[in-house]
């Protein structure tokens, strides 16, 4: 019953979209120009209006996206056809220019819409991949599940430092006060913290309670326990938020890029018909 | 010195006040009596603050005093002033002691030596001056009090609640809050109470917050300690304060001393009245609670039509401008109200056991249809779960949808639809009028609580209901002739959540037709008991055994509390000989569970997930929302996009909700077969649409009850919202809240709607067309809708 948007409606979408593809490509082998192919002949002025109007069309994706509860197709479908065709199209715009790229605003508006499907691409693997990931990470959790986790941990350490000294004390108390989880851009991304005060104090307590003996060991042991087993639950949640900060990160790419694009392309439009 | 009124009325609640608002009206020469310094002791002791509510809604107000819904302070303050503008002649602090005499000549002594004489009597003392008393030794210690004002002047006592009602809970749990609290529960559960109200003291109880004595009665008492008669023996409690809520009685020595009769020796007896609620001595009427009638606005319209009825004037009961109009036609014929429900309870036989009281009610809530001949009742697969009774003409069934040929008619007196309503699913067959018909159709609501307070009702249909489900479940084509003899020994049997109906290697003991809820089969696999099928009501499950002539071979375990109809195998057998679609079916199955059985022990983890699901109670459900991880993005799409159809209020929690393997159940509704939810709705504002949708209607109250009953936390409280800006104008200029952002309210609560809370839960966007918005707006195919049968089906698993 769930159905990943690829194989969604039989691959209709696909079927579509390589039909355009196959249409586009015969006709450009077909087609024989006075001169060299180029977007100002019948056929490239039709690809061109044809990848215009796909360019618009995958745009009012973003819009469709939240007219909630109208229209007749499931907003899967728009999805779908979305990443289908968002795939021709670059078949379609590549035809259109005829292989003529040059350093002007015609090749910017190519670029921009190239760099768009690539980022395009690289989110539907995030999107088909990661969902996976993470479920297995969170292991039945959510991420609500595991921050109150680490925070019970982190209370029964204060518990257990009590008994030992003013060090393992101080450390169990940045250890709580530091940890971060997420943060900025590229520690959300990375996934991990080279300076986690967790970590760090795992690594101190070890060292520290080699010393430790009769019931300061028992503690130490105890503390370690925790320690370690708050290391992995925070290891886990750093991966959880790597995981939805690489599902989301590539939008932010995306969106702005397509922005772009549009401004390109409407110059691109403007100066060709000024201009020719 | 002696003073003398035409109409004495004693006890100023609703009831007795109204009567003297309409006796001052009418300028007669009336005293009304009151014990207390106050107007309406009863209400006056509700909770501070509590909201009154004015049952029934469509019941009119008739009386000199005004009444809506409110909270407890304002509507007394409106009583107040409505008695000084009457100028009603209200005496307080004045304790009846003694009615003697007769009518024309009522002698009332009241408390501290007055006497005045009256020509008519109306008494409306009500139960709550009469609660039911502690009735150990040592009882009377002055650190006992029957009834709670404000929980909260309590702090730091030690104080034991003796009863296991609603009252008893809900001061237990109020007090808890700042005392040592202890409950005593002469039972060993809290089956009286409202399901709320159990789960509310359960978890109290549960968390240490109260703690609880159950099979407990209190045996003596000295000033602060009581000793419990416990199972074990005895045990000592140190108290500072007992309340005891053990509900209340007649004042019955006080009414006999009266010369009134009851017509029973049982301590909640009523006194029998005439229809202008009339004692057996006449002159003296009662009225209000103690006659029977618990409700505010039934008790207003009553002290209305009592003073009418004294004057001489025959006025009709206050509903009935309701039943004119809803018996419509049939009135101009020339036939009377009266008329036309003397005939329906002459016509249909379930009815009979009503009293003429219970009888108008129950039709105020009916609606009335005249199908003319081929009109269409219901149809098959409609989610409606009201029930039919046929008062004159008939109806014919539709009984197999693939066979137009098989038609079976009801006649005058017999009704249709029971199957809908105790299954809780979709209608199993249409139905069709065969020829002009007069048909009563009775709300799901109405009709569970007649069925659970008049016996004659469950017994009357259940009896034909047997007979239904097995044509309808089993076959079209099974005659009377050939179920007479499996009826003979057939048995409904109730089954437990988690209990089980059969284990594996059972001796085969019959067949069992599950008519309600839905069970999971399961074998033994590697030493593990794997699920490897969900049935659900409608089905039969248990032939297997006896066609193979072998020892079970699967366990069967009810999924949710479930009924079936248990059927000896040899008799059902004989079932199979007379009716061949039946015995292909059988065989059918029979083959199917071979195939499905030998497929479910290579892929456990099929089985895996039906358990996990039913464990989530799915098994009840009608409708679930379903994630499935390995797909779903983190988008909150889907929640973005309810609160869009909503009013800026997401219904579901996507995140929230257990997970197994990559099936995860968000917090969002599924519409139960029987919804909890719709057990106690005080305004009935919880339906069910055609198509299954369980939605709350706008007559919400925000009491919160479903809220407390549904299991699965999917109803929440929540304000009206602000209304939202376009989405340009929320981009360009920044106004108000965005999409699905909407969990803050705008900082102006003047244009933000009033402050009040209703309930809010997923309508599955019913009046948006199209389709849940959830479902819908989700961009990767993560979220769907499906009903538990769909997804549990053998071919979705093992896709």
């Amino acid at each position: 019953m769930h159905v990943s948007i690829l194989f969604f409606r039989n691959f209709l979408y696909l079927k579509i979209a390589a039909a355009l593809a196959v249409v586009a490509l015969l006709a450009y082998t077909i087609d024989e120009p006075l001169g060299k192919p180029n977007g100002g002949t019948w056929l490239g002025y039709t690809l061109g209006t044809i990848g215009a109007l796909l360019i618009l069309w995958l745009t009012w994706f973003g819009i469709r996206k939240r007219r909630y509860g109208k229209g007749k197709l499931l907003l899967e479908d728009w999805m779908s056809g979305h990443v289908y065709l968002g795939v021709a199209l670059l078949v379609v715009a590549t035809l259109h220019s005829g292989m003529q790229f040059g350093w002007n605003v015609h090749t910017l508006a190519y670029g921009l819409m190239t760099f768009v499907i690539l980022s395009g691409l690289f989110g539907l693997y995030a999107y088909i991949r990661l969902p996976r990931l993470r479920t297995e990470n969170r292991a039945g959790m959510t991420l609500d599940d595991v921050m109150g986790m680490i925070a019970g941990i982190s209370k029964e350490c204060y518990d257990v430092a009590a008994r030992l000294d003013d060090e393992v004390g101080q450390l169990v108390q940045k250890a709580d006060a530091d940890t971060r989880v997420g943060g900025s851009f590229w520690r959300q991304l990375s996934g991990r913290d080279p300076n986690c005060a967790t970590t760090h104090a795992l690594d101190r307590v070890r060292e520290l309670a080699e010393g430790f003996t009769g019931t300061d060991a028992d503690a130490g042991r105890q503390l370690i326990t925790l320690l370690a087993r708050k290391v992995e639950l925070l290891r886990r949640a750093r991966r959880d938020v790597q995981l939805k900060a690489l599902l989301d990160v590539w939008l932010y790419v995306h969106i702005p890029m397509t922005i772009a694009l549009l401004a390109a392309l409407f110059v691109h439009i403007v100066t060709v018909f000024l201009y020719w | 010195m002696s003073e003398h009124y035409k109409i004495a009325i004693i006890g100023s609640g609703p009831c007795g006040m109204s009567a003297a608002g309409r006796a001052a009206e009418h300028g007669i020469s009336h005293i009304l009596l009151e014990r207390t310094d106050h107007l309406s002791d009863t209400i006056y002791k509700y909770q501070k603050g509590k909201h009154v509510m004015a049952t029934p809604d469509v019941l009119p107000l008739r009386s000199s005093y005004t009444f809506e819904a409110g909270r407890r302070e304002a509507i007394l303050k409106t009583w107040d002033d409505q008695t000084a503008k009457h100028k009603v002649n209200v005496r307080f602090k004045s304790e009846v002691t003694a009615i003697k005499g007769e009518k024309g000549a009522f002698e009332i002594s009241v408390k501290g030596g007055g006497k005045i004489t009256a020509e008519n009597i109306v008494l409306g003392i009500g139960l709550q001056g009469n609660p039911r008393r502690l009735g150990c030794p040592g009882g009377d210690w002055e650190g006992v009090q029957y009834q709670l004002d404000d929980p909260d002047e309590y702090q730091g006592e030690n104080i034991v609640v003796v009863g296991a009602g609603d009252a008893a809970i809900e001061n237990a749990v109020a007090l808890a809050k700042q005392n040592n609290v202890y409950i005593v529960n002469r039972r060993d559960e809290f089956a009286r109470a409202k399901d709320g109200n159990q789960k509310l003291i359960e978890e109290a109880i549960g968390s240490g917050a109260i703690t609880c004595f159950y099979n407990a009665d209190p045996k003596s008492l000295t000033p602060g300690k009581l000793v419990l008669t416990v199972a074990d023996g005895e045990a000592v409690v140190d108290c500072d304060r007992i309340i005891a809520r053990l509900g209340a009685m007649p004042p019955r020595k006080f009414v006999e001393s009266c010369g009134i009769k009851f017509p029973s020796e049982d301590p909640n007896a009523l006194p029998e009245l005439s229809p202008q609620y009339e004692s057996n001595v006449p002159g003296l009427y009662i009225l209000g609670a103690l006659a029977g009638f618990p409700l505010i606005k039934q008790a207003m319209n009553q002290g209305y039509e009592v003073v009418e009825f004294i004057l001489g004037n025959k006025i009709k009961p206050a509903d009935e401008p309701l039943l004119e109009e809803k018996f419509g036609q049939l009135l101009s014929l020339g036939r009377t109200v009266d008329d036309i429900i003397a005939q329906i309870k002459g016509t249909v036989p379930i009815l009979n056991g009503l009293t003429a009281l219970q009888l108008r009610e129950f039709l105020i809530d009916a609606n009335i249809h005249f199908p003319k001949k081929g009109d269409v009742v219901f149809e098959r697969n409609d989610y409606t779960n009201s029930f039919y009774m046929i008062v004159e003409g008939g109806v014919e069934i539709l009984v197999d949808p693939d066979d137009p040929s098989i038609r079976v008619n009801l006649g005058p007196g017999e009704f249709f639809g029971e199957i809908g309503l105790m299954a809780g699913r979709r209608r199993s067959a249409t139905i069709f009028a065969n020829g002009p018909s007069f048909l009563l159709e009775s709300p799901r609501r109405s009709m569970i609580k007649l069925i659970n307070s008049v016996e004659s009702v469950e017994r009357g249909m259940k009896s034909v209901a047997m007979v239904r489900q097995l044509r309808t479940y089993l076959s079209p084509h099974l005659t009377n002739e050939v179920l007479q003899p499996v009826l003979e020994t057939a048995q409904i049997r109730q089954y437990k959540s988690g209990q089980t109906l059969f284990r594996e290697g059972d001796k085969e003991d019959g067949v069992y037709l599950i008519q309600k809820g839905s069970v999971t089969v399961s074998r033994e696999i590697g030493g593990r008991d794997v699920v490897i099928a969900y049935v659900a009501a409608g089905n039969y499950i248990g032939e297997m055994a006896f066609l193979n002539k072998q020892p079970r071979n699967a366990t069967i375990r009810a999924a949710i509390n479930t009924e079936t109809i248990w059927m000896e195998s040899e008799k059902f057998r004989s079932l199979l000989e007379s009716a061949e679609d039946l015995r292909r079916d059988v065989e059918r199955r029979l083959l199917g569970r071979l195939v499905e059985s030998e497929t479910m022990k290579a892929r456990p983890e099929a089985g895996n997930i039906i358990q996990f699901l039913v464990e989530q109670g799915v098994g009840e459900a009608t409708d679930i929302l379903l994630i499935d991880e390995t797909l779903c993005i983190a988008c909150d799409n889907c929640e973005k996009a309810c609160a869009e159809t909503h009013n800026g209020i997401s219904r579901l929690n996507r995140e929230a909700g257990p997970t197994y393997e990559a099936v995860h159940v968000p917090t969002s509704c599924r519409h139960c077969e029987h919804p909890h939810c719709m057990a106690d709705c005080p305004p009935d504002a919880i339906h069910r649409a055609v198509n299954g949708e369980v939605f709350i209607d706008s007559k919400c109250i925000g009491c919160g009850n479903c809220e407390r009953n549904c299991p699965y936390g999917v109803i929440h409280m929540a304000s009206t919202e602000p209304a939202k800006p376009g989405l340009l104008s929320w981009m360009m200029f920044g106004m108000g809240p965005g999409p699905g952002q909407d969990k803050k309210r705008k900082k102006d609560k003047k244009k933000g709607g009033d402050d009040r809370k209703v309930a809010v839960k997923c309508d599955m966007c019913k009046d948006v067309g199209g389709g849940p918005s959830c479902v819908r707006a989700c961009p990767t195919g993560a979220a769907i809708r499906v009903s538990p049968e769909e997804f549990f089906s053998f071919a979705e698993l093992t896709r």
